[in-house]
């Protein structure tokens, strides 16, 4: 797995938690623990609330794709998408059970021409080195859960 | 109660050539912009006493623009956060600091090179781009890496929610395009069809070649703001502000290539600005004759469009079509050819386009032109102007 060619995510402490809850197949989204709203991507404080006690909860990993890309070759003047064979497809996930909250990830087991806006997924996680595992996603009903 | 409106003046501008990764130094791409601006206006370069820039400028600091430059007595300078949206701030800080009595004469400069965001994020470890770094995490490990993206992530779901089309979004190439061909410092000098716009590559889905803006190249503007009273006496018709408005977010901390994550992604931080902006200036979208709108996609502007009331959220699409963003129609648009025809100086050619509009010396000038709208980037922090003649 040393030869992962891919970007990997350089964690941070207020990240560790995601990024651990991958590596055990738990999808989990930070909540205000005072107001109970979801939030993404992770901040110490609470729009909603200003509370900064916060925690991370466990979703189904369930959601509809709310909106899609398919980048299909370097941008003109920008480097190309590191370890990608283009084209591939990044999805925005609204999760169904977290208040709304969208993550992306890259959607995995869909002809491009199928990906729809809309379309029910779910979480699978791949190991790609020892110390990293990224959530991707599926269309629903597709496979084992969380493999 | 008092407002900045029309107190102050863009009294001259000043840009360098624009080219394609022609290697030059930006500090000295800086400094003939600004000494470019201060002899169109009439000033000795000497009398600038205010320095304003934007956080992801790479060629110098402040203390090194007044030092080459000599400046014996600079009383305000200040970085405005906002990568390409903070290009319309800059002359919103200058007319603050005129107005407020803080200094007479500020220049504005934003002198870019492919090589900035990089720099910027070296050596200013304050700076917007360098905290936005770490929204990468989320991102850069599903190859969601280029600036295209997040823009065609929007984009998707403006179509997917109001049916906007690729062919839409190609009018606004192709008026662009046409606005280039007309001004000779032009990098992309030559006019496209809306059938160049279809048989270009997709880049990332649904953004195409021809929907993106000219990224690998260098250059630099300046821009000179005194008051009303001053600029009348100096060598220009001064380009009167009648307004000028900044927004930091929406949604706090949700930087531009984060937008997505907003609750709502197909309006923008233009959209909280706006209405401040016509209030300010007592003027309503229909009493616009001309706009500069920030493209560094057809889908920026687009969105501009809407957010700035020209149009309802959703028809802007159909706004475009016909020619009525291309001169001789309803409302002209980047009459210079934008980021997407004439160069990419992160909005501030933008601001140099509406002056001309005002002064009549536009390459493709509007007849009777007396107000135009300056925009800044969005998705993220934005600004705006309304200038007047």
């Amino acid at each position: 797995m040393t030869d992962y060619a891919k970007p990997l995510p350089r964690i941070r402490p207020e990240t560790a938690r995601f990024w651990e809850g991958c590596k055990t197949r738990e999808l989990r989204v930070q909540r205000c623990s005072s107001c109970g709203a979801y939030r993404f991507p992770p901040q110490v404080m609470c729009r909603h609330c200003n509370s900064i006690e916060s925690h991370w909860e466990k979703v189904s990993g369930k959601g509809t794709v709310y909106s899609f890309t398919i980048p299909s070759r370097t941008s003109p003047g920008e480097l190309p998408a590191k370890g990608f064979e283009y084209p591939f497809a990044v999805v925005l996930v609204e999760l169904a059970d977290a208040g709304g909250v969208r993550i992306p990830g890259n959607l995995v087991d869909c002809p491009l021409e199928e990906i729809k806006i809309g379309m029910q997924v779910e979480v699978l996680f791949d190991d790609v080195t020892d110390a990293i595992t990224l959530p991707k996603f599926r269309p629903a009903g597709a496979g084992a859960p969380g493999e | 109660m008092t407002t900045l409106s029309n107190k102050c003046a863009i009294a001259g501008i000043g840009e360098t050539d624009y080219l394609v990764n022609s290697g030059r130094n930006p500090l000295l791409l800086a400094l003939e912009a600004i000494q470019n601006a201060a002899d169109d206006a009439g000033v000795h370069v000497r009398e600038i006493d205010g320095i304003v820039t934007s956080s992801i400028d790479a060629s110098a600091s402040d203390l090194i623009i007044a030092s080459n430059l000599g400046l014996p007595n600079v009383g305000y300078s200040s970085e405005v956060t906002g990568l390409g949206g903070a290009a319309c701030a800059t002359v919103a800080h200058a007319a603050m600091a005129v107005a407020s009595g803080m200094a007479n004469c500020v220049v504005c400069f934003r002198a870019f090179t492919p090589f900035d965001f990089i720099e910027a994020a070296k050596h200013n470890q304050s700076t917007l781009w360098a905290r936005a770094a770490g929204s990468g995490e989320f991102l850069r490990p599903f190859g969601w890496s280029a600036m295209t993206d997040t823009f065609a992530m929007s984009c998707q779901r403006h179509m997917h929610e109001y049916g906007t089309t690729s062919r839409q979004l190609g009018a606004i190439a192709v008026a662009a395009r046409k606005h280039a061909s007309m001004n000779p410092k032009s990098i992309r000098g030559e006019a496209i069809t809306l059938e160049d716009h279809q048989a270009s590559p997709i880049i990332t889905h649904p953004l195409r070649e021809l929907d993106c803006l000219i990224s690998a190249n260098d250059g630099a503007c300046a821009i000179i703001v005194t008051s009303t009273e001053r600029a009348k006496d100096l060598k220009q018709r001064p380009a009167k502000i009648m307004a000028a408005a900044q927004s930091l977010s929406a949604n706090p901390a949700l930087l531009w290539e984060m937008s997505p994550f907003k609750p709502v992604i197909t309006e923008s931080e233009a959209a909280q600005l706006a209405p401040r902006l016509y209030r300010m200036a007592d003027l309503t979208p229909g009493d616009i004759d001309v706009a500069q709108l920030y493209d560094c996609f057809t889908y920026t502007q687009l969105t501009l469009i809407e957010d700035y009331g020209f149009c309802k959220k959703g028809e802007g699409g159909a706004f475009v079509e016909d020619g009525r963003i291309e001169i001789g129609g309803e409302l002209p648009m980047n009459t210079h050819g934008g980021h997407l025809g004439e160069a990419y100086i992160h909005g501030f050619t933008h601001i140099l386009e509406g002056v001309k509009q005002m002064r009549g010396t536009s390459t493709a000038q509007i007849d009777n032109a007396e107000t135009a709208l300056v925009a800044s980037a969005v998705p993220g922090p934005t600004s705006a102007l309304i200038l007047g003649r």
